[in-house]
């Protein structure tokens, strides 16, 4: 009786557990069906295994240039968020004066801004800037990359900012005294002690950045420089009619994001729990 | 640290404060300007300067006065829905139960996956599924639009403020736990008068990450119903981007922008203001 009734609830959330993501079954299980077998039965397993769908997906969404654009936009503007950010947060956390005060301060505040605030101006300054300069930064990778930093910013320092203050600074000026300069002390002494908000850093901005679709929408008009969400979208304006193929191209965008969740999943929840209860 | 060099001081701020400045400030001054002129975003054709025009027309658009009422209700009902299942689901995997672990995994996947391929996935459930079950396509009817864009906004973000609420729980000490089932509190004695009222600083956490979130909400609406049917899903966000880049009335929908940017001040700040007041009074 006793084994029963452990067992019943635990059957019983998993059950729920199950049905909850019900809607990946279905694309999972419709993608691999034709057309009509689709439509008999949404909800039965696929009779035969046809890849058709995704190979059409796949090169309708030119899939292997957009996850190679979407790894190095996420990968480059976390690498250069956590350099900067960590460095800026420590010397406003350390030094008291009235810069770090107004930095922090004006960083902190336009946290509040919504995107949609500054989309259009935002792009009118950067083709101005980028013709001016005659460079490209509408359109271009690096150019996203470039104001993926400036988006972060806010974040990444007020993150940083409030691990730093609450580890002691002795062992800083210990290494200062040891002939440490300001450089060696930061990268030697300092970063490697801020591991778990990097970490929450790292996460927070990939769950962002590789699923942000309005930013590189709106800067991203080449086909070459499109990122997984962009084909995502562009895919469903064009070929709405084929669900089957569109679920196809849904199951091997999540993909990469069941990859990353397999491999990281204490570090994610971990990351998304410090990022909610401190921003 | 009291003696760093102006040198280094700049080394470590400036890369990081130039970008932020040209990326988020400067756009942001030059969008106040703009909500003050007329113009068509060709640099070709002039602004017209209109002074507070823009913003006096706001008051007497429809399709926006609909799309900003729209969107507060959406907002309010996605905000208990999204808590009231998050709490749940909070609540049970941090019981005993040996699949908690695997349950509090399963639950988070949603929020992992951007608002744009969530939105993809829940059209393909809301038109053709629900039509092979007979319950017809709900993305062209206004009102079922709406319904379906809270479900997918609580199934998505439920699993997110579960995260936070699992911390609050965890955060409650065990000999209050123990005293209570010691005292003979039962379940829902316990739930109501031991767990909630210890949950507050959570909940407000929550309630304003929901809040502002879903008032924000872009991605979710532009996949799943792309503001049809004949504009009668478009949100709060959606309407200013079509404003500015479908009718191309850029200095009107910058108008609109920084009329969303002040809302969304007002509820950060009330937020601010109440956590800080709590964490006074604890």
């Amino acid at each position: 009786m006793k084994t029963v009734k452990k067992i019943i609830p635990n059957a019983l959330l998993m059950l729920f557990c199950l049905l909850y993501l019900l809607p990946f079954y279905m694309i999972l299980t419709n993608s691999f069906k034709n057309r009509a077998e689709m439509y008999e039965d949404m909800m039965a397993l696929p009779k035969n295994f046809s890849l058709q769908y995704y190979e059409s997906a796949l090169s309708k969404m030119n899939f292997v240039t957009s996850i190679i654009n979407s790894l190095v936009i996420t990968l480059i503007s976390i690498a250069i968020l956590v350099i900067l950010c960590s460095m800026t947060a420590w010397v406003v956390a350390r030094v008291k004066n009235k810069m770090s005060v107004f930095i922090f301060g004006i960083l902190v505040a336009t946290m509040l801004i919504p995107f949609q605030t500054i989309m259009m101006p935002l792009m009118i300054e950067m083709s101005w800037l980028g013709e001016t300069l005659g460079i490209q930064i509408t359109d271009s990778i690096p150019g996203l990359i470039f104001m993926y930093i400036g988006f972060g910013a806010g974040m990444g320092v007020f993150l940083y900012n409030g691990f730093i203050s609450s580890i002691p600074i002795s062992l800083e000026e210990a290494a200062t005294i040891d002939g440490c300069n300001t450089w060696k002390t930061f990268w030697k002494i300092v970063f490697p002690m801020l591991k778990p908000t990097t970490m929450t850093v790292i996460i927070l901005d990939v769950i962002w950045i590789w699923n942000d679709y309005l930013l590189p929408s709106l800067t991203l008009k080449s086909k070459a420089n499109r990122t997984i969400p962009i084909s995502a979208a562009k895919f469903f304006g064009q070929y709405t009619i084929s669900w089957n193929e569109a679920m196809a191209a849904l199951v091997i965008t999540i993909i990469p994001v069941a990859i990353f969740y397999l491999c990281c999943q204490k570090y994610i929840i971990k990351g998304v729990a410090a990022g909610a209860v401190k921003g | 640290m009291k003696k760093m060099s102006k040198g280094w001081y700049a080394l470590f701020t400036l890369p990081l404060m130039l970008t932020f400045a040209l990326v988020v400030c400067v756009p942001f001054v030059i969008g106040i300007a703009l909500s003050f002129v007329e113009w068509d975003g060709l640099s070709k054709h002039e602004m017209v300067f209109v002074g507070f025009q823009n913003y006096v027309e706001v008051f007497s658009d429809e399709r926006f006065l609909n799309s900003a009422v729209r969107t507060t209700i959406y907002t309010l009902l996605s905000v208990v829905s999204v808590n009231v299942v998050g709490l749940i689901f909070a609540l049970i995997v941090t019981t005993k139960l040996k699949t908690a672990n695997v349950a509090r995994t399963m639950l988070f996947v949603p929020y992992l996956i951007g608002g744009l391929i969530l939105g993809f996935i829940w059209k393909s459930v809301f038109s053709d599924f629900f039509i092979s079950l007979g319950l017809g396509n709900w993305l062209t009817d206004k009102t079922n639009a709406m319904i379906a864009m809270v479900i997918v906004t609580t199934w998505q973000m439920a699993g997110y403020v579960m995260i936070v609420y699992i911390t609050g729980i965890m955060a409650i000490p065990d000999d209050v736990m123990e005293a209570a089932s010691v005292d003979g509190a039962n379940f829902l004695t316990t739930l109501f008068k031991v767990k909630l009222p210890l949950l507050m600083p959570s909940f407000t956490i929550c309630l304003f990450l929901t809040l502002s979130n879903c008032f924000k909400v872009y991605d979710v609406n532009v996949a799943l119903t792309g503001a049809g049917p004949n504009y009668q899903s478009e949100m709060f966000s959606l309407n200013i981007y079509n404003e500015i880049y479908d009718l191309s009335n850029f200095g009107y929908g910058q108008a609109k922008a920084i009329i969303f940017f002040l809302i969304i001040a007002v509820i950060t700040l009330i937020q601010v203001s109440i956590t800080k007041k709590r964490e006074v009074s604890m």
